[in-house]
């Protein structure tokens, strides 16, 4: 399998307040082509400031980042801001987790799905352009793709809305799709439908999917690697399977117990 | 399109402001864009044998101090009034979201440095910094526009640095940022729609604003020149004649009214839109 995100010793470090304030240390990872690899851990663990590093938006003023994020020969954390925008959207996409404000409310879905057709590849018709948004939005599942084109966000619920998040996300077919808590805001059966359709992308496209998620049963469902990070730090790592079969680090095990399951009644372990 | 006018019949038939505001400025419009082709007399025509008439089928506003018709002279003053309120408007609105756009979105020193020196500019009333510039470029129309489109300026970049510093952080434009998009198409393709509500309702109120600053600052005797008419003129004017022929200073005082009331029933009706 081939390496095309090679993360090492990330390091990033607000200065908001008096006292410089650690989000991630030592953060390593190796993505392989069409690898899924899940990030997993609480809130303010670090793992979407991690992968906010990768996707290149953090570039405030109020922050300090070292380590290398080496994709396609590039250090991602020092090239200059028109390189990374040409890996942005093209490359390299990603999905939030608030798929209700993700879209912009007074423009059209179809615009917004080709938008990074229109900035990455202007060469690009605008008949060529409209006719991959429709084939995109309906292979995310999107039934009746040509009338969801001409609607707007209001229009749709929050599953079809991501669903149009994941087809703006692809539509230049990137190499790494970063998926922050894609499902966090979903009821339970969409995300199962939108775990199945990441599964599907990843499948057909060999993309290499980042997945961030504190949910450790969809993270089992998906990813064939998980990390998993506590206060900034990583603290297991490795196939999911062994992980999810044979915890090593206490936190992980914890995690695992916290998962809910219907079969056990009162577990001690729970907590 | 479809869309747009069904939501306009709908809000003309529920929508007691919207309907009133486009009545009255619809008749507004008429007097202007009528004045245009035909007026029953040259607004400069002196005639002294009909000084100071009441209303009359000849001359339906009644006539001035010098004979001239009061119609023919609110007609082109409305005009002169309409185009220096719509220039104002216009030099506000372009200055102020370009300055509030792009303070709002950058931010940092420059934005403290800008927004410092609109303070500043906002601090005066907008007639006396009207005043200022005039006595400094001289009399005269063109200077008026000038004048109050500067004067304009502050409050609409407030208004549009407030809302894009409001949309700068939402998640649609983090997102938009993520597909590579520039920072000019970020600001003017994807935020400024977002704030076309805000601003097109302080269009409304700027145009009120705007008429009711020329009307006083031609009252003063700054703005368009005799011979010609402009509606704040003939009001000061027609002072000394109030008792003697009413007609004179109410006509054109009545179309003052009409004219801030349309615009003010219209932006009150977008914003209850329904």
């Amino acid at each position: 399998m081939e390496i095309i995100l090679d993360v090492t010793d990330l390091h990033i470090e607000f200065h908001d307040h008096d006292q410089p304030e650690v989000a991630v240390e030592d953060f390593d990872l190796m993505l392989g082509e069409g690898e899924i690899v899940g990030i997993v851990g609480e809130s303010g663990s670090g793992k979407s400031m991690s992968a906010l590093a990768i996707a290149g938006l953090l570039n405030r003023k109020s922050l300090t980042k070292s380590g290398r994020i080496m994709f396609d020969g590039t250090d991602l954390l020092t090239c200059d801001r028109k390189k990374l925008r040409s890996y942005q959207g093209d490359e390299i996409s990603i999905i939030f987790q608030e798929p209700m404000t993700s879209l912009n409310p007074v423009k059209r879905i179809g615009w917004q799905v080709e938008e990074s057709l229109y900035i990455h590849h202007r060469e690009i018709s605008k008949e060529d352009r409209r006719k991959r948004a429709v084939e995109m939005l309906g292979s995310v599942g999107l039934a009746d793709a040509e009338n969801v084109y001409y609607m707007y966000p209001h229009e749709l619920s929050g599953g079809m809305r991501q669903r149009v998040m994941i087809a703006a996300a692809m539509i230049g077919n990137p190499k790494i799709l970063i998926a922050d808590e894609p499902t966090t805001a979903l009821d339970v059966t969409v995300q199962a439908q939108i775990v199945e359709l990441l599964k599907k992308i990843n499948r057909e496209r060999n993309t290499s999917i980042i997945f961030i998620s504190h949910d450790l049963s969809l993270v089992s469902q998906l990813c064939q690697r998980v990390i998993v990070m506590q206060h900034g730090n990583i603290v297991e790592s490795g196939r999911c399977s062994d992980i999810f079969s044979r915890p090593r680090h206490l936190y992980t095990k914890r995690l695992i117990a916290a998962i809910p399951r219907i079969d056990l009644g009162d577990d001690k372990d729970r907590r | 399109m479809n869309s747009y006018k069904k939501a306009i019949h709908k809000n003309f038939k529920e929508n007691t402001f919207f309907r009133w505001g486009c009545i009255i400025t619809v008749l507004i419009l008429l007097l202007v864009v009528v004045g245009l082709f035909w007026m029953p007399y040259e607004p400069t025509a002196m005639n002294a044998a009909e000084k100071l008439k009441g209303i009359s089928l000849r001359h339906p506003m009644g006539t001035d101090n010098m004979g001239r018709d009061v119609l023919s002279r609110v007609m082109y003053g409305s005009r002169i009034t309409l185009l220096i309120a719509a220039g104002t408007v216009a030099i506000g609105t372009v200055a102020g979201t370009i300055i509030g756009a792009l303070t709002g979105y950058f931010g940092g020193m420059l934005d403290e440095i800008i927004m410092r020196i609109i303070d500043a500019l906002f601090a005066f009333p907008s007639i006396l910094l009207a005043l200022v510039i005039v006595s400094i470029f001289g009399i005269g129309w063109i200077q008026l526009l000038l004048a109050l489109g500067i004067a304009f300026v502050p409050s609409f970049a407030r208004i549009v640095r407030g809302e894009v510093l409001r949309c700068r952080n939402m998640d649609y434009v983090e997102n938009a940022r993520l597909q590579g998009v520039s920072d000019f198409r970020m600001i003017f393709v994807h935020i400024l729609p977002n704030i076309r509500g805000v601003l097109m309702s302080s269009i409304l109120i700027g145009f009120n604003n705007a008429v009711l600053a020329e009307a006083g600052l031609s009252y003063l005797g700054i703005g368009s020149q005799p011979p010609y008419a402009s509606l704040g003129k003939m009001l000061s004017d027609a002072q000394q004649y109030m008792f003697g022929n009413p007609s004179y200073v109410l006509c054109p005082g009545i179309v003052i009214v009409l004219m801030v009331l349309g615009f003010s029933f219209l932006g009150e009706g977008i914003s209850r839109w329904k």
